[in-house]
């Protein structure tokens, strides 16, 4: 297994910017069948990884664009986003929850206490993106939010919604694969 | 030579000497000096009954260790063989008063350690904070009173509710000191197991299973949990820290907590001693 | 009655084209894809397996058919085919076979290395194909143990990425404990048990052949796993977990059955050869200790090995078939795969730890020049260990929510266990006692076995006792316990049975001081390595982590450290095997240790007949020192015509 790259957030030392967008199917790679995360570097290039680098004791603002439909939390729980700095919004409009069935993937860093879900796509959508990376005229929701970073460290972050397609219990392949549905946030 | 009228071989008495001096020396260090610090602490009630039972074990192994290590040693000294000539040794095939002695001795202790065993984990550790199942059967006392926590272990993080508080969830543990506590673990997806180290409890996680441990905090503080059984990719990262706080503390934190959760509680299904949750779109 | 020994016959297909391990290779693969191919018809069509860019059921086919490519390859099937075909049963005349007709008349097997790479019959090249095949395999066990503590040495994940450290582990487990379950008893059962005996074969030699020959197959399996992202169980592929895993696990689930397979013949084949064939005069009073270890030991694999078996089938259809023999949310029970892995994977540590105290009881006789001190007790010990063995499995589920007025009960019967295993350290202690003490290197190994499994077998009474186990379950002190036992235990026994038998199966000596530093450097840097591993679980370390708590790093600094040495003590080993054996070649004699045992009254290595006649025992195997003692057997006028098996 090759480590995907690590890929660091754009903006200043005290307030950085993170993108990433989460797919229904890669579309490519050696699992072309797989949802994914994909992270854009700050040139603004799409890069299938999960291997973020963000300064140390900043602000990192995150936007999120989520392509894919939902799957529905198995554990209700995670619907409510936690350690965030201020609401999480999706489409503009603050949540304080998430209606469980309607999430689609979910963003946590359980060791920094963050943990917010991306709502899903409706399935009846139109123009729903088929190849990533997929861009802003396909059918998608924006989820954007801030956590605050502090000392050095690498914490792991994963997707609590079981997503994995065809796997038992919906956590196997890409659920325990580093670039698709989990990665390494390296706090430099 | 002769000891009390009997013949005795001087080896064995010399064995038996070096042995004795030894075991002088190792077992009260062993109980006054390690035992303190064996795992896990004191805690709470049942980590304190681990460490005396850890200690024990120590105090009794060492010597059956030196005894054994002593005799071996000994010989391979005293009976080398000296010079190149393949010489025999005494022609001794065996010795029925030795080996009854030994089958009785070793079997004596076994025995001794099954029973005091028994007697500690049923008895006076009361489960000594292991998991027993949905039928626990080593209750400590107070347990009818005891405050249930559920634990719920999944890929890849603890969550806890409390189901005599509104069945709220949350992802930070604390438990009020002095109480008798009983974790509810269970799953919902693969096997994962609840240690929390210095509270002395581990009580395996498997979905379907309601899996009870006892536990009384005694001291305040913070305790480390760690998952003990292999779940997959980030298994060593399912830690965190908990809390033993005191009891009006306890009762501020719980108050906190459902306000914050207040708004997911309806969304999370009534309390339930073991779940198998399926997402609306079932991708898996 | 001379014996005229004959060439055989060529047959055809010889050379690089006949049967062996290439065609073997070439079948398999072969057959793989075949297999791949059938799976991916009868997957069409089905949901479940969509999506998921893994098809089990083609994997599995995959794997049953190049199973039957690597055995066809090997000649396996020609036999029963022919006889099928109508072809009258054998005549122990046609090319490949040995064996000696009771005219005494002797078909050479063919010599030369070529034999080591086929089918064979003769149980001498089926163990030294056994002590290549399990050494290799062992050893890229061993390769993998470095890799994990170097990933241990920094208390994040630095040098693996997580899901490739798992897959470590349980590629290390895994490989270990598949290719030490027959350790001593593929290579050294199969070699000397024949001998020992006054045999001149193995009751079953077909068999025997396929039990090694499934070996390297199921190491070829696992390793397979690499290919496709290894498993995340461990080696002791939990339910539900495996059920999620991505393919690899079919490949550790695959090869485990194999192993198990080839485990249950093994014993087979040994309880059947060692009831039935011995020669006249060998009582069961006279049987030498060696002899009755693996007869322990082989009721342990016939029993418990087909257990296994069930046990992963039952996985592979819940991985290929939808089916939830281990799912609870499909009706199903993790806990019975915990049960019955436990129930098969509970007497399997007493199948890697009864051989060795067979070799260590069998070498401590001849170096302190006394007879075996409490030899009834000895075999008591071991029976009694393989009977109670069976009873205690519950113990890996002390915590798991089995019903709580169980616990006591098990708890019993395990440290119950400990009596007998006691008996074999009296039986140490006894023959040490006014001995003549030579200090060779099978002997250092021997004494060192003895050493390990004292403190690898009593931390096992802490894991024992309930409340102790709910500090230790789980983490690094059971990782210490079974190094220890397994490790320390069965491994040095394999290095002193290795250097106490390599010049008689070999007829090369090897140098003595290069194995006096392997040992040294062994035996210290085993204890360093271990030891503070239970330190480590007493102090918060779960197994199979590569995360773990700061201030532990120190600890597995050394730890690593010491892991390097130790797996460089193995270099020396190989090293010393390639020196003595290709280079230095010096010839060893007949009996260089001064044994009484059969097996070194005949030359080094033994013919292919083994004995000229089958000797008449006339006395135990142990009696150094005992005055106007007969010797071992009688070979020559007493001794039986072959008639007489």
């Amino acid at each position: 297994m090759v480590m995907p790259p690590a890929v660091a957030a754009s903006g200043t030392p005290g307030n950085a910017n993170l993108t990433l967008q989460t797919v229904a199917s890669i579309g490519f790679g050696p699992h072309p069948d797989w949802v994914s995360y994909l992270v854009k570097t700050p040139q603004g290039k799409w890069v299938h990884s999960t291997i973020l680098d963000v300064p140390a004791n900043s602000l990192i603002h995150v936007t999120i664009l989520q392509y894919d439909t939902a799957t529905g939390l198995r554990n209700p729980f995670w619907g409510l986003p936690e350690g965030t700095v201020g609401r999480a919004k999706v489409n503009g409009k603050a949540i304080p929850i998430l209606n469980p069935d309607l999430a689609s993937h979910t963003f946590a860093i359980p060791e920094l206490g963050v943990t917010v879900p991306l709502k899903g796509v409706a399935d009846k959508a139109k123009n729903q993106c088929s190849v990533a990376p997929c861009t802003l005229a396909e059918a998608h929701n924006t989820i954007t939010f801030t956590f605050r970073t502090g000392k050095r460290g690498t914490y792991r972050w994963q997707c609590f919604v079981p997503c994995a397609a065809g796997f038992i219990l919906g956590f196997g392949g890409p659920m325990q694969s580093l670039g698709y549905m989990d990665g390494l946030l390296h706090v430099v | 030579m002769e000891i009390a009228g009997q013949q005795v071989s001087r080896h064995g008495v010399r064995i038996v000497a070096i042995w004795a001096v030894l075991t002088a020396i190792a077992v009260p260090l062993i109980v006054l000096v390690l035992g303190p610090h064996l795992p896990p602490g004191k805690m709470s009630a049942e980590a304190s009954d681990q460490t005396s039972a850890n200690t024990v074990l120590t105090a009794v192994v060492a010597p059956i260790i030196l005894i054994v290590a002593v005799n071996i040693v000994y010989s391979l000294v005293v009976f080398r063989a000296r010079g190149d000539a393949i010489e025999d040794g005494a022609p001794i095939h065996g010795h029925a008063p030795t080996v009854l002695a030994w089958v009785l001795l070793t079997s004596v202790i076994v025995l001794a350690l099954a029973g005091w065993g028994s007697y500690t984990l049923v008895q006076s550790a009361r489960g000594a904070g292991g998991g027993q199942g949905p039928s626990p059967a080593d209750l400590p006392k107070g347990d009818r009173t005891a405050l249930p926590i559920q634990v719920i272990g999944q890929q890849w993080a603890w969550t806890f509710r409390f189901p005599t508080y509104n069945a709220f969830e949350s992802r930070q543990l604390e438990l009020p000191v002095g109480r008798v506590i009983a974790f509810h673990v269970t799953s919902l997806d693969v096997t994962h197991s609840f240690w929390a180290y210095e509270l002395g409890v581990k009580a395996d996680a498997v979905p379907g299973v309601d899996n009870v441990a006892f536990v009384t905090p005694r001291k305040l503080g913070s305790f480390n949990i760690r998952c003990a059984e292999l779940c997959g990719l980030w298994h060593g990262h399912m830690a965190l820290h908990g809390h033993v706080v005191s009891a009006s503390d306890f009762v501020t934190w719980v108050a906190e907590q459902k306000a914050a959760n207040a708004q997911i509680i309806p969304d999370l299904g009534p309390y339930q001693r073991v779940y198998f949750p399926e997402p609306k779109h079932r991708a898996g | 009655m001379t014996e005229t020994a004959i060439e055989a016959p060529r047959s055809r297909g010889r050379g690089l084209l006949g049967f062996n391990l290439l065609t073997a290779i070439v079948l398999g693969v072969g057959g793989f894809f075949f297999g791949a191919w059938i799976g991916g018809k009868m997957a069409v069509g089905h949901d479940y397996l969509i999506g998921t860019d893994q098809n089990d059921v083609g994997i599995f086919m995959g794997f049953l058919f190049g199973t039957i490519g690597w055995l066809a390859g090997l000649g396996f099937f020609n036999y029963p085919l022919a006889r099928l075909a109508g072809r009258p049963p054998l005549d122990w005349s046609s090319e490949d076979e040995m064996y000696v007709v009771p005219d005494a008349t002797i078909r050479q097997h063919e010599g030369g290395i070529g034999r080591y790479f086929r089918l064979t019959t003769d149980h001498k090249v089926v163990g030294i194909q056994y002590f290549f095949g399990v050494g290799i395999f062992f050893f890229i066990g061993g390769l993998n143990a470095m890799l994990i503590r170097t990933e241990l040495l920094t208390p994040h994940e630095k040098a693996w990425p997580a899901g490739q450290y798992i897959s470590l582990v349980g590629l290390h487990g895994t490989m270990m404990i598949m290719m030490t379950s027959a350790f001593i008893l593929g290579p050294f059962g199969n070699y000397f048990v024949p001998l020992m005996i006054g045999a001149r074969r193995l009751a079953f030699p077909r068999i025997e052949a396929l039990t090694f020959w499934l070996v390297p197959l199921a190491g070829l399996v696992l390793l397979s796993a690499i290919a496709w992202n290894g498993f995340p169980t461990g080696w002791t592929g939990y339910a539900p977990l495996q059920d999620q895993a991505r393919a690899g696990m079919d490949a550790y689930i695959f090869a485990f059955i194999l192993i198990a397979i080839s485990l249950a013949l093994v014993g087979l084949n040994l309880l059947t050869t060692i009831l039935t064939m011995r020669a006249p005069g060998l009582t069961w009073a006279r049987l030498p200790i060696f002899v009755w270890g693996v007869l322990a030991t082989a009721f342990l694999m016939v029993l418990a090995a087909p257990v296994l078996v069930a046990t992963m089938l039952m996985g592979m259809m819940d991985r290929a078939a939808n089916t939830s023999y281990y799912l609870a949310s499909g009706g199903g029970s993790p806990y019975l795969y915990e049960n019955l892995f436990w129930f098969f994977g509970h007497p399997e540590v007493y199948i890697l730890a009864l051989p060795g105290f067979g070799i260590v009881l069998e070498i401590l006789p001849v170096f302190s020049r006394k007879p075996l001190w409490g030899y009834r007790l000895a075999v008591a010990g071991m029976l009694g260990v393989a009977f109670l063995s069976f009873m205690v499995w519950q113990h890996h589920l002390f915590v798991s929510g089995i019903n709580a007025s169980l616990r006591p009960f098990y708890m019993l019967t395990t440290e119950l266990i400990s009596i007998p295993t006691g008996f074999i350290f009296l039986n140490a202690m006894g023959t040490l006692w006014r001995g003549r003490i030579r200090y060779t290197v099978p002997m250092l190994f021997a004494l060192a076995f003895f050493f390990n499994f004292l403190i690898g077998g009593l931390s096992g009474i802490f894991l024992s006792d309930v409340p102790s186990d709910v500090t230790t379950h789980g983490s690094y002190f059971v990782m210490a316990h079974f190094h220890y036992t397994i490790m320390g235990g069965l491994v040095f026994a394999f290095f002193a049975a290795t250097y106490y038998w390599l010049p008689k199966m070999t007829g090369v000596t090897l140098n003595e001081r290069l194995g006096k530093i392997h040992f040294w450097l062994m035996f210290v840097f085993f204890n360093l390595t271990f030891f503070p591993l239970f330190a480590a679980g007493f102090l918060d370390m779960p197994r199979r982590v590569s995360t773990y708590a700061p201030h532990l790093q120190t600890l597995n600094d050394f730890v690593s450290a010491s892991a390097y040495v130790l797996g460089f003590s193995m270099l020396i080993f190989i090293g010393n095997l390639i020196w003595s054996l290709v280079f230095v070649r010096q010839p060893a004699e007949t009996n260089p240790w001064f044994s009484r045992s059969l097996e070194w009254q005949v030359a080094s290595p033994p013919p292919v007949h083994n004995f000229d006649r089958i000797p008449v025992v006339m006395a135990g195997p142990y009696e150094y020192g005992v005055a106007n003692a007969p010797p071992v057997a009688d070979f020559g006028t007493g001794a039986v015509a072959v008639a007489g098996k």
